[in-house]
């Protein structure tokens, strides 16, 4: 079979994905550190980093921390805001021929539905909604934990939105499938999900956190069989699709979460290791596809039941 | 456009030249021709578990042989792994990263610290100007000889095994050293002493800060120092040690 055969094309609510790998928020930027190391025009999606109303100073440092197999982070959601993100990143990613998923974050509803707005009318393809960051003190993971509150924004935020919303959620939950069904049921047109799971480490030389933060959210290939299982369960609890993440090094752990039931993948903390992990990931589907003589992506979403 | 390349890059010779101090020379093609003073490269581990690259100041280039010098201390399982590597062994490595030190001045006054000393024998190599170098170590010292090729070296040992006792200001002040630029690289209350240092001297300083990084170029937004002025980035006043700096003047940033 001929590359040229193989359909690596996604659709996520009614927009065309040309592959199913996208970058997970906060790990890529707005792309332009990476556009020296990888083609951006060949990812599926660039998912930002999150974009608030002001600019986000951000936590204290030191703001990593690496564990086995994983890294901490409490980087505190630092960005310029939406102002320059509009200014000075969109036109950038604009030039290049990929779609384009904008992460929001704010302390309060009225800050998330205020950047959503101000989105509307910018040439993005999708939102992210990020309910789930553990390292900041007000908004974030607090929307995120209580499927009333998740449900309750989701709705809210999407009156604002004239752009599909993807609504991320937060591992660090009893019942992910209550929490996705409340996502679904406040109008979110898709899931992504995982965020990092909450962590510590303490440095025992120092009898000190290592972490100005005290706690950061855990990621990279430490969490991915957690990852796969919450990304089962949300596929089983809903029939929106679903963007899964969570320690995704090379294109068998992606191919994991497709057969778990996701419609896209995200790539993250690889991208630290890799800056070109994301086009490895997508060589790396394109020859299982090749290898097992499989001509369509679509035919691997949830396919393992 | 940065010149930072990713690659496996063989190890030519790596031998401990100090209690826990390790002199590494690596093959480096595209990396040491691009390489200027201050600049570090990302070094990999080959363990899997120890995901991030550890960030190693570029000690020194040779352009014959288009290879770096990277001189490291043992602090964890990561620069562990890297001890035991042999000559001919191949360790993952993107460089060169970060920005270096400005050329400026005729009479530099180089202050190293510690394991702050290495990135600064690549710039006492280059410079043509006036040179006068301070170097500050705990007991056991490294790289001396290195650098008194390049100019007059003083020595300051906290336990008085060699050199002028206490730190690199007490040996600055007992010879009267001074200069019209400063360069340093050291631990953050060496730097703190001699930004006062320099700015009640009224010298102009280049100070190399360090901190824990993740990605190496500037996406990850882990290692940043605060700043004077609004950084270019995100417009607050948190400038990126691995893309801003990791140089920066000592009256950009607040230590």
């Amino acid at each position: 079979m001929k590359n040229a055969d193989i359909n690596l094309k996604v659709n996520i609510a009614g927009i065309t994905f040309q592959n199913p790998v996208t970058t997970a928020s906060g790990t890529f930027g707005s792309g332009m550190e990476y556009s020296d190391f990888v083609d951006l025009s060949r990812l599926g999606a660039l998912t930002t980093k999150g974009v608030s109303l002001d600019p986000w100073p951000g936590n204290p440092t030191p703001r990593v921390a690496e564990t086995y197999g994983g890294m901490l982070n409490a980087i505190g959601l630092q960005n310029p805001g939406i102002d320059v993100f509009i200014k000075r990143d969109l036109p950038f990613l604009k030039s290049y021929n990929t779609r384009i998923i904008v992460n929001v974050v704010g302390k309060t509803e009225e800050e998330y539905c205020a950047v959503v707005e101000r989105l509307s009318d910018c040439d993005v393809d999708m939102l992210e909604v990020n309910i789930s960051c553990p390292n900041v003190k007000e908004g974030g993971i607090a929307f995120g934990q209580d499927p009333k509150r998740v449900e309750a924004i989701t709705k809210q935020v999407k009156k604002y939105s004239k752009k599909p919303l993807i609504i991320k959620l937060s591992p660090n939950v009893t019942d992910i499938g209550e929490n996705a069904k409340a996502a679904e049921a406040g109008g979110a047109d898709a899931i992504s999900l995982i965020n990092t799971l909450t962590g510590m480490k303490i440095d025992v030389e120092r009898r000190a956190f290592v972490l100005a933060n005290k706690t950061g959210g855990l990621s990279g290939p430490a969490i991915k069989p957690i990852a796969v299982r919450m990304v089962y369960q949300a596929a089983c609890a809903v029939q929106i699709p679903i963007i899964g993440m969570g320690g995704i090094m090379n294109g068998e752990d992606a191919l994991e979460f497709i057969m778990a039931g996701a419609t896209m993948v995200a790539v993250g903390t690889a991208n630290f290791i890799n800056p070109k992990a994301t086009m490895e990931v997508i060589d790396g589907i394109e020859a299982y596809l090749k290898r097992n003589n499989i001509k369509d992506i679509n035919e691997l979403i949830g396919c393992v039941r | 456009m940065t010149l930072a390349v990713k690659r496996t890059n063989k190890v030519l010779k790596n031998e401990k030249i100090a209690e826990g101090i390790y002199d590494m020379w690596l093959e480096a093609k595209d990396m040491a021709s691009f390489a200027k003073p201050g600049q570090f490269v990302s070094l990999y581990c080959n363990d899997g578990s120890r995901l991030l690259p550890r960030p190693i100041s570029i000690c020194e280039t040779d352009q014959s042989t288009e290879s770096l010098r990277l001189l490291y201390r043992v602090v964890g399982k990561g620069t562990e792994e890297f001890s035991k590597l042999r000559p001919g062994d191949m360790i993952d490595c993107m460089g060169p990263l970060g920005n270096g030190f400005t050329f400026e001045g005729t009479r530099a006054l180089i202050i190293g610290g510690g394991i702050g000393i290495p990135p600064l024998l690549e710039l006492a190599k280059r410079l043509s100007c006036e040179k006068t170098i301070v170097l500050g170590f705990r007991d056991e010292t490294f790289l001396v000889k290195d650098f008194e090729k390049y100019g007059s070296t003083y020595v300051a040992t906290e336990n008085g095994n060699l050199g002028t006792k206490g730190n690199v200001l007490d040996a600055i002040r007992k010879h009267r050293l001074t200069g019209d630029i400063i360069y340093a690289c050291g631990p953050a209350p060496m730097l703190r002493g001699i930004k006062e240092f320099a700015m009640e001297s009224k010298i102009k300083a280049q100070l190399s800060l360090e901190e824990r990084m993740a990605c190496g170029i500037g996406a990850c937004l882990a290692c940043v120092c605060k700043s004077v002025k609004t950084d270019p980035h995100t417009n607050v006043n948190n400038k990126r040690i691995c893309k801003e700096g990791p140089v920066f003047y000592a009256e950009e940033v607040i230590l």
